[in-house]
């Protein structure tokens, strides 16, 4: 529609405005962060206390220690559907209508939704890691690579983050985006080796497995947090043998396909 | 005097209607045009294109001189909006809602800061300017709204059924703020479906039904298009009824109307109306007819939308309303 270009300047300024706007709601609606942070905890405490007893992580290694990489990739990935259900929230209101009859940046409604989202992926993964040391998870390999985690964990959210937004601009309403959400998350992080090791994949799905990039961001945290055992040897799969490059990868192409499609279906988004 | 707003042949078609049908708009500088009909006529779709947020399939269309097509981008900076449903976050307080606009338009923090603060006491927001707009009342909201769409001190101004779902008192309110803000030389694309207010509001009206306008013309122009005056009478007693209309035959111009569940008869007069308004009193006290209200009725738009369309204008709100909204 518009050949209107912004300069960055405006789109971080703009971003900036809107997020504000974000945060301001995180502070006025606190029962929603609530429950954002309150189901990492059941997670964690379900499978480590419900399934722990039953899923054999490997020789000489502790479930719950095997758990807890697995647990963050699967949480940073639901905590995107907030990104969606914000955006068509918005939508619902009228808001996106506001904010594109004016002179602003065309991508500020994103930039600035997803950038404010970070802060919930942040506070969920401390209250995590903090559930995670009480049930006796350990970060063994030094600040540095556990930063590293942290911060690989957060770049992918940050990405799915935005396609997320792009379904919350097609779907009519927040119900819709949920549910959706829920039916692409489930498969993408139950066939993954979040939860269960990929040994104990049938062949087939095994490569499913080894591919999902949800693997590869829970294999690659476990390493930077030293939650792997000698005794259970990493899969000839490249995603598995590299996947901190193999997710970055992800991270860049998402990116790469989600940000303008986002981009150009707010311009051309319609509310109600 | 330049024109503000000018649209041409616009044609907009979803799946299974044509929302605009080739409809042109002129409004002057200065100038308040009301753009009426019913729910799903097609005054959101063009409110909508004129405001950047929906491309036309076919016409052109200039605000502020800026073609909406070619630089929609310099459009947004010269109007302001203000929708059916008021989109103002309701999380955030009056204050915030207001500076975020600001800040969006491009102001920096002190200006957005300041012009909130004037808007909130210019719309008698300041008590609750701090407190998060879910609190407030429609008529609150609504106020919020426009607020938000003056932020920048935009020569063009669009509202879009600024009044709809308001009690009357609010939409008092909203009228005498409007009004205001015209006698300040704003130029105004107004669409209503309540034809009091286009009345009111308007220095012109276009009325448009499935897309196509079928009618324009001052509020007067399209009054005297369904003829002129008529008297009418409410009896006490319905027994007397033809008793009244006998009394009228002798002032009407064609037939009297009776209308037994109002009570009422209705004569309509060609000319000199008040002349004919005594002659018709004094047949009606020798005739012994005890009234309950007696007038002379100028013809409401509510008639002109009758004669026009063959039905009332708030008919259909209903049906077509979904395909409206979804524009």
């Amino acid at each position: 529609m518009s050949t209107t270009r912004t300069s960055p300047l405006r789109v971080a300024t703009d971003g900036w405005v809107v997020a504000k706007r974000n945060v301001i709601k995180i502070k006025r609606v606190p029962e929603i962060l609530v429950f954002v942070l309150l189901s990492p905890i059941m997670f964690v405490l379900l499978f480590a206390y419900v399934f722990g007893g039953a899923i054999d992580a490997g020789a000489g290694l502790d479930y719950k220690e095997f758990l807890i990489g697995g647990i963050f990739a699967q949480t940073v990935v639901f905590g995107a559907t907030f990104t969606g259900a914000g955006l068509a929230e918005d939508m619902q209101k009228g808001i996106i209508d506001r904010f594109r009859s004016l002179p602003m940046s065309r991508s500020a409604v994103l930039v600035g939704r997803t950038t404010s989202d970070i802060i919930y992926n942040v506070l969920s993964l401390v209250i995590m890691a903090l559930t995670g040391l009480l049930v006796g998870w350990r970060a063994r390999e030094g600040v540095l690579d556990t930063l590293a985690a942290f911060a690989l964990l957060i770049l992918f959210a940050y990405a799915i983050s935005w396609v997320m937004g792009y379904i919350g601009l097609l779907v009519p309403s927040v119900e819709v985006i949920n549910n959706a959400s829920f039916l692409v998350i489930m498969p993408l992080t139950f066939v993954s080796n979040a939860f269960v090791p990929l040994e104990s994949f049938p062949n087939g799905l095994r490569t499913v497995v080894e591919w999902n990039p949800v693997s590869a961001v829970t294999q690659a945290v476990r390493e930077l947090f030293g939650n792997t055992s000698a005794a259970v040897p990493v899969p000839d799969a490249w995603s598995m043998q590299n996947p901190v490059l193999y997710t970055l990868i992800w991270v860049a192409l998402i990116l790469v396909v989600f940000v303008p499609l986002s981009v150009r279906q707010y311009r051309i988004a319609s509310s109600r | 005097m330049a024109d503000m707003i000018r649209a041409t042949g616009l044609v907009k078609r979803y799946k299974n209607t044509t929302a605009l049908a080739g409809l042109d708009l002129v409004v002057p500088e200065g100038t308040v045009l009301g753009l009426l009909g019913p729910n799903g006529a097609g005054k959101t779709t063009a409110v909508r294109i004129l405001a950047t947020l929906l491309r036309p399939d076919e016409g052109s269309a200039e605000v502020a001189g800026i073609d909406v097509l070619a630089d929609p981008m310099g459009v947004r900076a010269r109007i302001g909006l203000s929708g059916q449903y008021a989109a103002v976050d309701e999380h955030l307080t009056g204050f915030e809602n207001l500076e975020m606009v600001g800040r969006l338009y491009g102001m920096s923090r002190q200006k957005a800061s300041a012009r909130a603060r004037d808007l909130l006491d210019r719309f008698a927001l300041s008590d609750a300017g701090d407190r998060p707009s879910k609190t407030y009342s429609g008529g609150m909201r609504r106020r919020l709204d426009l607020a938000g769409a003056l932020v920048a001190e935009p020569p063009v101004l669009i509202l879009d059924e600024p009044t709809t779902g308001l009690d009357p008192r609010s939409r008092q309110q909203m009228w005498s703020v409007i009004r205001d803000l015209v006698s300040d030389g704003t130029t105004l694309l107004l669409t209503t479906q309540y034809l009091e207010e286009a009345d009111l509001l308007a220095d012109d009206i276009v009325v448009i039904d499935q897309g196509k306008e079928i009618a324009r013309g001052t509020a007067d122009e399209l009054k005297s298009h369904t003829g002129g005056e008529r008297i009418e009478a409410v009896v006490a007693d319905v027994a007397r009824l033809d008793d009244a209309a006998r009394a009228l035959a002798g002032v009407a111009h064609g037939e009297v109307q009776r209308d037994a569940a109002r009570r009422s008869v209705t004569a309509a007069v060609e000319d000199d109306g008040a002349g004919r308004l005594m002659q018709a009193l004094q047949a009606l006290r020798d005739e012994g007819v005890e009234l309950l209200d007696v007038g002379l009725r100028r013809p409401t738009l509510d008639d002109v939308f009758l004669t026009l369309t063959g039905r009332a204008a708030e008919d259909d709100a209903s049906d077509s309303e979904t395909e409206e909204v979804r524009s």
